[in-house]
């Protein structure tokens, strides 16, 4: 191979030398400022994981690990215990999931499979916008629409048909357990159904074409062939979603109702971990209050990290390299 | 009826069944922005964006300050958050052999999952409390932190559909690395870019969570970020939940302010994916 004149290459580049495989000043620079863009964003994680451990040294050192098993939450005492927000966390979070993914996979299931084309995008943005209205606005339309509704109308017939039930006993006060969940669900349902839809989309066709040709109902090859194939990606869509759920603050305690109490009820109020945060920190009575929010606040971020990270390893299975649920929206 | 008729009537049950939850799943859209637009709209006004609030009991006023509040907070985090974003996504989309693309892929991930609340209590005990004071700048650093690994996402992404020999006809061309990455790569993919960052301002501009304990609030007109600073979700928070009939009134104004803010982003947005995917054909 011949050698390029020195001049030759100022002639084709001027001013860098990338062409033959040096580095030109420009492009170590440039490296270097994508290389700090790119290393703040590990460094911001470590600061909060740093922030929010000192940060909740005074409760850990306190409480231990009786801080999750304790029920007493007693500014005035110094007594903190967050079983009743965890409990809230989890209940709301599961009952959300349970109105929410069966209405999610269906519309996902319709979009994909039996939809006609014209109409599948304008649903799928319709259902896109729910994901656009902040958290704020769902607690309003929470307090002023759907929480007179529910009391005037579900709870009574919940507590007439299914009053048997511990879960629909007591008073009916309106904010509560269930009212959350039912907000919850309608918050989480945008993301269940768009990242199902994208893993039913990464169905090969081959699959439904063969399930059809074999005689299958459009029905039976969605049931037989389709879903199976996408099972473990739409778990991780339901995972995602628990996520979402379990992080949520604004309209959750707007319609909770934020008692630090532990009842079989649905229409008792509760509490949840982001809900304390909220409306508890600027208030905080002292350090130790402060320091165990702060608890609350790490753990919280402890158990979304990990739901996250499950929900993330089982929709890569199946929908490989597509990007599937890592978009903003 | 034969099996053959009771499987093709169950497939059309489960037909409808589906389209039901269809019907389902968009009614709560409709109602929401149907209570939004008529509580909303009767009680905006021309006072309700150059008014301040006034005191309890009285009549009249507007949210000036909030609209201030959110605009500068936003403002400020997009200033942070965008170009780290874009920054880090082109670093993972155009060095994605290196461990460091690896890491911090994986970290804006769990950053995105990551509550708001909790990004809350960071800049609380990160700038607040090391200042000893609320101010509009934490508000802003924390939605800046919300913002930086959804940005980086899209950019990544945005990037990697830019078919490579654009990059080589670049380059044969004699352009430098950073040059190419720049005028060449960051430009095809900027409609995209672009969608991805006015997206990720809308779901910021319409936060609570993370203002509560920085930001605050202020019942004044603030423009200086080391003060505590008032925001359109936080006056929807506070209004919602106060005591007073006409504060739920302007609750439910503001509301509609702010939904329109976040709604006008998002269609821009999606105008912008709609030029995006006509250019690349």
């Amino acid at each position: 191979m011949t050698t390029i004149p020195a001049d030759l290459r100022a002639a084709v580049s001027p001013g860098t030398e990338t062409a033959l495989g040096r580095r030109s000043r420009g492009d170590v620079a440039f490296r270097a400022l994508l290389t700090l863009a790119a290393l703040s964003i590990p460094v911001l994680l470590g600061f909060l994981v740093w922030e929010l451990w000192t940060g909740s040294a005074l409760a850990r050192a306190r409480f231990g690990m009786d801080f999750v098993t304790s029920s007493a939450w007693d500014p005035v005492a110094e007594q903190f215990g967050a079983l009743p927000l965890v409990f809230g966390t989890v209940v709301s979070s599961l009952l959300a999931l349970l109105i929410a993914v069966p209405l999610s996979l269906g519309v996902a299931i319709y979009l994909t499979e039996f939809a006609p084309r014209a109409v599948r995008q304008p649903i799928a943005t319709m259902i896109g916008l729910l994901a656009a209205i902040p958290s704020v606005v769902y607690g309003l339309w929470g307090i002023f629409v759907l929480i007179p509704f529910l009391r005037s109308t579900i709870f009574p017939a919940l507590k007439s048909g299914l009053g048997f039930l511990p879960l629909f006993q007591g008073p009916i006060y309106g904010p509560s357990m269930l009212a959350a969940a039912i907000i919850l669900a309608i918050m989480v349902m945008p993301y269940i159904m768009s990242v199902s839809r994208e893993v039913l989309e990464a169905v090969p066709s081959g699959q439904r074409e063969a399930a059809l040709g074999m005689g299958a109902t459009r029905w039976e090859a969605v049931r037989t062939a389709v879903l199976p194939y996408a099972r473990s990606g739409i778990f991780g869509a339901i995972v995602l979603g628990l996520g979402r759920a379990l992080g949520e603050t604004m309209a959750v305690t707007m319609l909770i109702g934020n008692r630090h109490e532990i009842a079989a009820s649905l229409f008792a109020p509760g509490y949840t971990m982001a809900a304390a945060i909220a409306n508890e920190f600027a208030e905080a009575a002292g350090n130790l209050h402060l320091s165990a929010l702060t608890y609350v606040a790490f753990t919280l971020f402890v158990v979304t990290v990990v739901v996250n990270a499950g929900a993330r390893l089982l929709i890569w299975r199946v929908a490989r390299g597509s990007g599937a649920g890592s978009r903003a929206l | 009826m034969n099996r053959t008729q009771a499987r093709r009537v169950k497939s059309q049950v489960m037909t409808g069944a589906v389209m039901a939850c269809v019907v389902l799943a968009v009614l709560p859209l409709v109602l929401i922005l149907g209570t939004l637009i008529v509580r909303g709209a009767s009680s905006l006004s021309v006072d309700f964006f150059t008014k301040m609030p006034v005191p309890a009991g009285e009549t009249g006023g507007g949210v000036l300050n909030a609209i201030v509040g959110t605009l500068l907070m936003v403002g400020t985090a997009s200033l942070i958050g965008v170009p780290l974003g874009i920054g880090a996504g082109i670093y993972a989309a155009e060095y994605p052999g290196s461990r460091l693309t690896w890491v911090v892929r994986f970290v804006a991930d769990v950053l995105n999952g990551t509550p708001s609340i909790v990004v809350g209590v960071f800049a609380w005990t990160w700038i607040v409390a090391s200042q000893k004071h609320f101010s509009g700048f934490a508000g802003a650093a924390a939605l800046a932190i919300l913002m930086v690994p959804m940005v980086m996402r899209t950019t990544e992404e945005m990037i990697k559909l830019v078919p490579h020999s654009l990059r080589e006809a670049a380059l044969a061309l004699g352009y430098s690395r950073w040059r190419t990455t720049l005028q060449v790569v960051l430009m095809t993919g900027l409609p995209g870019i672009v969608t991805g960052t006015l997206l990720a301002i809308a779901r910021v501009a319409g936060e609570t969570a993370p203002l509560l304990f920085t930001a605050l609030g202020s019942q004044y007109l603030v423009t200086r970020l080391a003060e505590p600073m008032s925001a359109l979700p936080l006056t929807v928070f506070g209004y919602a939940t106060g005591p007073y009939e006409e504060w739920h009134r302007y609750a439910w104004a503001a509301a509609l302010v702010l939904i329109l803010l976040v709604f006008v982003l998002n269609i821009a947005a999606r105008a912008m994916a709609g030029r995006a995917r006509a250019a690349n054909g």
